[in-house]
């Protein structure tokens, strides 16, 4: 069974580190909207009706000739899972921190390699989301839209001719897509240059946040730069503007690393190898200072101060060390204190032949 | 009082921790606070998107009916969703929530998208009429590119085709 092995492994496609841009853009994903016309909105159904709608989904996913275009995707009610499970779909940024909320009524799909998952009944009857590695958000799109056309063969979605797909939150309607990229960018936050960045993009209709979504904390130099308008644009615009100012952020990163290398080597190189002793000898670890470490080494590599530690390690790290998955390995529950000290062993471990 | 970090700005953030049942009080201005800002502890209120929208929606609705009940006003003649609900969470209740409240609806997403149509993906097989019309926007683009090029030989095909969908679109039939 699919989920079984997604919730005890790590490991996701997006993690691999071989996109485009992988150094600085860690991923990227493209969700979209969907509701099912005639049934209210998730939030003002009864638990049988939400049923109905996993029902109809079900139904829908397991069509054979959506599995031949896209895949074979597999449905699971959230009921299904543990408490720790469902906190690791969320680490995995498989489903949002939204959906494990009464998550009696809700159910998740997922292709086995990751890629494509749908929330079902979170504040859309339907999310569909796509996840790459790297800077793709074309290819995203395309894959989005491809099992978008499957699933439309047999359920009718709220549609208006004016107002495109209707959601239940206005700020989704039209298009229904929210694009992002999760961008590294500890040399901006370095030489203070972030609040301008993030503020300009503000102004160009993106916003940015921090790496669980809305209202979430900037975490390791890691933020997501997403769309904010949906409607009026084509999904091929919001794609291409979003990708356009990303290209530029990008450039900008790579400019101050190119500076930082210059004049300050010494700082950096300074900052990386100390993150590289704390890693490799704590022994007790806060997952926010584990973050700002991986951050911080991450630069090292990016900068090739630093060799031999592959990105796709990182990128499995920042799963690994959340609470939710120390407990999975640990097999018992575990006080803050306990974690931290389990954290450091196990980062401990994978550095020791590093 | 004034700022205990910088003994400048007047302290306007009071933070209290108990650590082990040690209590400690600290006074700060905004300006140190944001800069010492202990992780996980966000002295700005995390203000929920569906807030926002709420406080827009009341405007739209004419300010005045701020601290109206959840079960009052209009309700939607599909879902049942109160209108007073709608302002509180931020949420419609169903599709025909959005022709039903129109009036309400249109100027909120010109405020939030700065447009009211969508001009993005038509679903095959529900988008009938939207499918065609974007059809057909698409290739009179296509028709002012030929003309303006001087290929009246595609210009007339592009023509053509136009003539065939509008023409299954007034019938208000699929192609």
């Amino acid at each position: 069974m699919p989920l079984k092995k997604t919730v005890n492994d790590s490991h996701s496609r997006w993690m691999d580190a071989d996109g485009p841009e992988s150094g600085i853009a860690i991923s990227s994903r493209v969700r979209v909207a969907r509701n099912l016309a005639g049934i209210p909105f998730p939030h003002l159904l009864n638990n049988a009706k939400a049923e109905d709608v996993i029902h109809a989904v079900r139904l829908a996913v397991e069509d054979k000739e959506l599995a031949k275009q896209a895949g074979v995707l597999e449905l699971s009610l959230l009921s299904a899972l543990s408490p720790v499970e469902r906190q690791i779909l969320v680490d995995k940024h498989l489903i949002s921190p939204d959906l494990i909320d009464n998550f009696e009524r809700k159910a998740v799909v997922l292709r086995d390699d990751e890629v494509i998952s749908i929330m079902v009944n979170e504040e859309d009857h339907l999310r569909i989301q796509c996840l790459l590695s790297g800077l793709q958000l074309n290819e995203a799109w395309d894959l989005i839209n491809q099992v978008d056309d499957g699933l439309e063969k047999t359920m009718d979605y709220a549609f208006s001719e004016q107002l495109g797909y209707l959601t239940a939150c206005p700020t989704n309607v039209g298009t229904g897509m929210r694009a992002s990229v999760m961008l590294h960018l500890p040399g901006l936050g370095l030489v203070k240059q972030l609040r301008g960045v993030l503020n300009a993009i503000g102004k160009v209709g993106l916003t940015a946040r921090g790496l669980f979504g809305e209202g979430t904390e900037a975490l390791g130099d890691l933020y997501q730069i997403s769309n904010q308008i949906t409607l009026g644009q084509t999904e091929e615009e919001i794609i291409s503007n979003l990708t356009a100012i990303v290209r530029q952020i990008i450039s900008q990163e790579k400019a101050t690393r190119e500076a930082l290398y210059k004049d300050r080597r010494d700082f950096v190189e300074d900052r990386v190898y100390r993150a590289y002793g704390i890693l490799k000898n704590a022994h007790i670890l806060s997952s926010e200072e584990a973050m700002r470490l991986f951050s911080e080494l991450r630069l090292g590599i990016e900068m090739n101060l630093l060799s031999g530690i592959p990105a796709k390690l990182l990128n499995e790290l920042m799963v690994r060390i959340r609470p939710a998955y120390l407990i999975k390995v640990a097999g018992r529950e575990m006080s803050a204190h306990q974690r931290d000290v389990f954290r450091a062993e196990l980062i401990r471990n994978e550095f020791k032949e590093l | 009082m004034l700022c205990e970090r910088c003994g400048q700005r007047p302290a306007t953030v009071h933070m209290t921790e108990i650590i082990n049942g040690h209590k400690s009080e600290t006074h700060l201005c905004e300006v140190c606070a944001r800069e010492i800002q202990p992780q996980g502890f966000g002295f700005v209120p995390q203000i929920h998107l569906h807030n926002f929208l709420a406080g827009l929606l009341n405007h739209e609705l004419g300010g005045e009916q701020h601290d109206q009940a959840e079960t009052t006003g209009n309700r939607c003649e599909k879902c049942g969703v109160p209108e007073g609900q709608i302002l509180k969470q931020g949420l419609l209740g169903c599709g025909d929530c959005y022709p039903f409240f129109e009036d309400k609806v249109l100027p909120l997403l010109r405020r939030i998208h700065g447009s009211t149509r969508h001009t993005g993906k038509v679903p095959e097989r529900t988008g009938g009429r939207a499918r065609l019309a974007k059809e057909i926007g698409i290739l009179k683009n296509h028709l002012k590119e030929a003309v303006s090029r001087e290929d009246f030989e595609q210009a007339a095909q592009l023509r053509d085709q136009i003539h065939q969908l509008e023409k299954s679109m007034n019938e208000g039939g699929e192609v």
